[in-house]
């Protein structure tokens, strides 16, 4: 009983240091300002970004810039899933198409997808679809190469088994080949989760189209640097909440799943 | 392995043999010789100005590349993109090593570090150039801000999960501080931090483009959104094409680099599969 | 063999785990003396803390009481008196470097010049028949091969005693008998002393010029028992006297009793 005591000790002190390095943290951003290190214009007060966050949040126009987007965020993010997966497993399955397409996605995949946001505007002005193109661009291919990855990770002698048993082909894809590839989807789908959240925001500050990134923006050239800071706030607590939702998802159905799979996936 | 117990497994090494090399270059560029083609043909027909066929894309990328344009842009983007890599690289891993031998400082730090790592990295570019200014400073660290994150979680992850016989091995032999430091933590680290290193190097590309699109007469990122703005299509396509060759250059670097620091981990994995 | 003062002294040693259900006794009171040049094997039923008093002896653990002494001095940390050779090989060799690179890795703070040291480390490659495969990574080897790059890596420390952690547990039977002999030959011919923890009752006595019978856990020495075999040893013809088989029906008899606890401790360990 008293080394379940000690545990939890254990864990109470990292809770603790935990909430004394965020709150060390605070007090020196106030301190800065506050003995004139650096001038409150470019690094307001805490109190006053936690104040107007506080505004924010009672503000109905705010949530309909947080809802654009991550609607923007979630529509990328399905329709880069949905065709990662269809040609991923295409692909991954047929020799042929694995060798023949290497190349073309290894040159693809590097080109960083904020490249195409000149081309993006051309073809569609300051409206989500501008944004869109460039969020699938980038999300893709994680899931794409992850999904590779995993079809082509079919344990051999699983694969034999299966064939000696005479399954079919059908029941190979749904019994063999979809259950290895599924971690290595949960993967691509929580790096994509990640990248598509920093394209959809970047996207709204450099194309303009309705978002908090947009806000951003506008405080920058409205010199708002509270408002600025606030918003910014709000993006890193948008991108800790998707990465928390999508560790967690990926930990739920990779749990039977971990110990065989390594640590390719990283 | 029982049958033969004096074995040195040897990784393997293609056979160079012609037919086989024609076949994997016939592989290598039969796709995006298609494509190109079809390309090709599409944009000749269609009355679409956004895209010009290849060729017209090519010549404008020499036009507009090629001479003082490469000085004036596209070298001070490199230096700034490889100034602020560098220095991701060597305070994510120094940090990282830190906090990830301090248990007490990674459990004061972390709640702290998954914040900075899930802000969206451009977010911080108008941050930044409240707090420094627009100087190439500023670009700097905007790349820095935004890259070092990976590095630095994935090296504190790393140095955190070293093997329990392996620091016991080390104990035993009464290692020093520095070669522990060395021959044990910074290896076992390894496959990790280059993990962080490619995550870190994408991001590092995005920020140079973007930080140069928002606040810079100069520069790759400002030169493409010019070329949009003034409708200048093949030109901003052939910046666009720079900018891939550059990500395709960095992962041509990285992928040596890895193979070189991580041979023993694709040579394990490649001995356990057989 | 020349020399038969005491090398390594355990008083009383007893360690106690905390764990989620409480406190474990794993070692109750373990005493004993060790020679110099001597084959000491220290043989328990699975789980009587083989490996605890192990990390105890080397100072990777520190005892909950009692003491382990190193040629009269108190050992309160890992030595340069003593070498490991821990049962999982995988782990304990580093893949980054090459099999020369990890013999040579703990010589690296002696001060020896260059060229003792190149010396030390072939000389210990050569002999566990590993000279060729010096410039390999361990995991291009076989698992005894592996393991022998971490007897080598022990032997070039040039300690006062070799411990090993069961060290041929995880290799295959062959194998096993290519490297008991190794440890014989090591022992015979550069009469280094040698503590060998095992849960093998034929490689005990084989290997063993005494056998230390642990009790199960809350362990204590069961038994002090000599292996009166003659000094050369053989697989085939060693394996085969009766002598032989009379020591290793007794330690397994003793085993047995361990198992079942039915053995009672002696006055002196209470």
């Amino acid at each position: 009983m008293r080394v379940l005591s000690t545990r939890r000790l254990r864990a109470l002190r990292k809770a603790l240091l935990g909430v004394v390095g965020l709150a060390g943290f605070l007090v020196v951003w106030q301190l800065i300002p506050t003995l004139g290190l650096i001038n409150s214009q470019y690094l307001p007060y805490v109190t006053d970004v936690a104040a107007r966050l506080f505004e924010e949040s009672l503000d109905l126009a705010f949530w309909r810039r947080l809802g654009s987007t991550m609607t923007s965020w979630a529509i990328g993010l399905a329709v880069a899933t949905f065709a990662a997966v269809v040609l991923g497993t295409i692909v991954g399955l047929v020799p042929f198409l694995r060798r023949a397409t290497h190349t073309m996605v290894e040159f693809l995949r590097p080109i960083p997808s904020v490249a195409l946001i000149p081309l993006a505007v051309l073809m569609f002005g300051i409206q989500m679809q501008a944004a869109l193109v460039i969020i699938i661009y980038a999300s893709f291919w994680q899931v794409f190469v992850q999904v590779i990855y995993g079809v082509a990770d079919v344990d051999a002698v699983a694969r034999d088994t299966a064939r000696s048993f005479g399954l079919t082909r059908r029941e190979q894809l749904t019994h063999l080949v979809l259950p290895t590839a599924l971690p290595y989807l949960m993967t691509g789908l929580r790096l994509a989760a990640a990248v598509a959240l920093i394209l959809a925001i970047t996207a709204e500050m450099v194309i303009g189209n309705p978002g908090l990134g947009r806000m951003i923006e506008l405080s920058r050239s409205a010199g708002d640097s509270v408002g600025l800071y606030a918003f910014v706030v709000v993006t890193g607590l948008l991108g800790l909440a998707v990465n928390l939702v999508f560790r967690f998802v990926e930990r739920r159905t990779l749990s039977w799943h971990q110990s065989v799979r390594g640590e390719e996936a990283r | 392995m029982t049958t033969h117990p004096e074995r040195i497994a040897v990784t393997r090494r293609k056979p160079g043999v012609g037919s086989r090399i024609a076949a994997s270059f016939g592989y290598a560029l039969g796709l995006p010789m298609l494509l190109l083609v079809i390309w090709g043909l599409v944009a000749t027909r269609s009355t679409s100005r956004f895209f010009p066929d290849p060729l017209t894309i090519f010549e404008a990328f020499v036009d507009t590349w090629v001479g003082p344009a490469f000085v004036e842009d596209v070298l001070p983007s490199l230096y700034r993109l490889g100034l602020g890599i560098t220095a991701s690289i060597v305070i994510g891993i120094a940090a990282g090593t830190v906090i990830g031998l301090l248990q007490w400082l990674r459990e004061l730090l972390e709640p702290l570090l998954e914040f900075f790592r899930a802000i969206p990295p451009p977010v911080l570019i108008p941050v930044v150039m409240l707090l420094l200014g627009i100087t190439d400073t500023m670009k700097v660290v905007v790349i820095v801000s935004g890259a070092i994150w990976p590095i630095l979680l994935n090296t504190i992850e790393g140095v955190r999960a070293t093997d329990s016989v392996m620091k016991e091995t080390a104990d035993s032999f009464q290692i020093t501080w520095w070669e522990r430091l060395w021959f044990l933590v910074l290896p076992a680290a390894s496959p990790r931090i280059m993990a962080g290193v490619r995550q870190g190097l994408s991001v590092a590309l995005i920020l140079m483009v973007i930080s140069e699109m928002f606040a810079s007469s100069a520069g790759l990122g400002y030169r493409i959104a010019y070329f949009q703005r003034n409708y200048l299509i093949a030109e901003m396509w052939s910046g666009i094409l720079l900018l891939g060759l550059v990500g395709v250059f960095l992962a041509v670097v990285f992928g040596l680099v890895e193979r070189r620091v991580l041979r023993w981990y694709h040579g394990i994995r490649e001995v356990n599969r057989v | 063999m020349s020399d038969r003062s005491t090398l390594l002294r355990v008083e009383h040693l007893r360690k106690v785990y905390e764990s989620q259900t409480g406190d474990v006794e794993a070692i109750g009171d373990i005493s004993f003396t060790m020679n110099a040049g001597e084959l000491v094997c220290i043989v328990g039923p699975s789980g009587c803390g083989k490996t605890t008093l192990l990390k105890c002896l080397a100072g990777l653990l520190r005892p909950t009481s009692g003491l382990v002494e190193m040629d009269g001095a108190p050992v309160t940390g890992p030595s340069p008196a003593m070498a490991v050779v821990f049962q999982e090989y995988g782990r304990s060799l580093y893949p980054w470097l090459t099999v020369r690179g990890n013999v040579e890795l703990p010589l690296r703070h002696k001060k020896l010049s260059r060229a003792e040291r190149d010396k030390l480390v072939t000389d210990a490659l050569t002999a566990v028949g590993l000279d060729h495969a010096a410039r390999s990574h361990p995991w291009q080897l076989s698992g005894g091969m592996q393991q022998r790059v971490a007897i080598a890596r022990a032997v070039a420390y040039q300690p006062e005693v070799l411990i090993m952690d069961e060290p041929f547990a995880a290799v295959d039977a062959q194998t096993r008998a290519d490297l008991e002999d190794l440890v014989r030959e090591l022992h015979s011919s550069r009469n280094i002393s040698i503590l060998f923890v095992t849960h093998d009752i034929d490689e005990s006595v084989y290997l063993g010029e005494r056998v230390l019978v642990l009790s199960k856990s809350p362990t204590w020495v069961q038994e002090d028992l000599a292996i009166d075999l003659p000094p050369e040893r053989d697989q085939i013809t060693t394996r085969a006297l009766p002598r032989f088989t009379q020591l290793r029906t007794h330690v397994y008899d003793q085993i047995q009793r361990a198992k079942r606890g039915q053995a009672v401790a002696p006055q002196a360990a209470r």
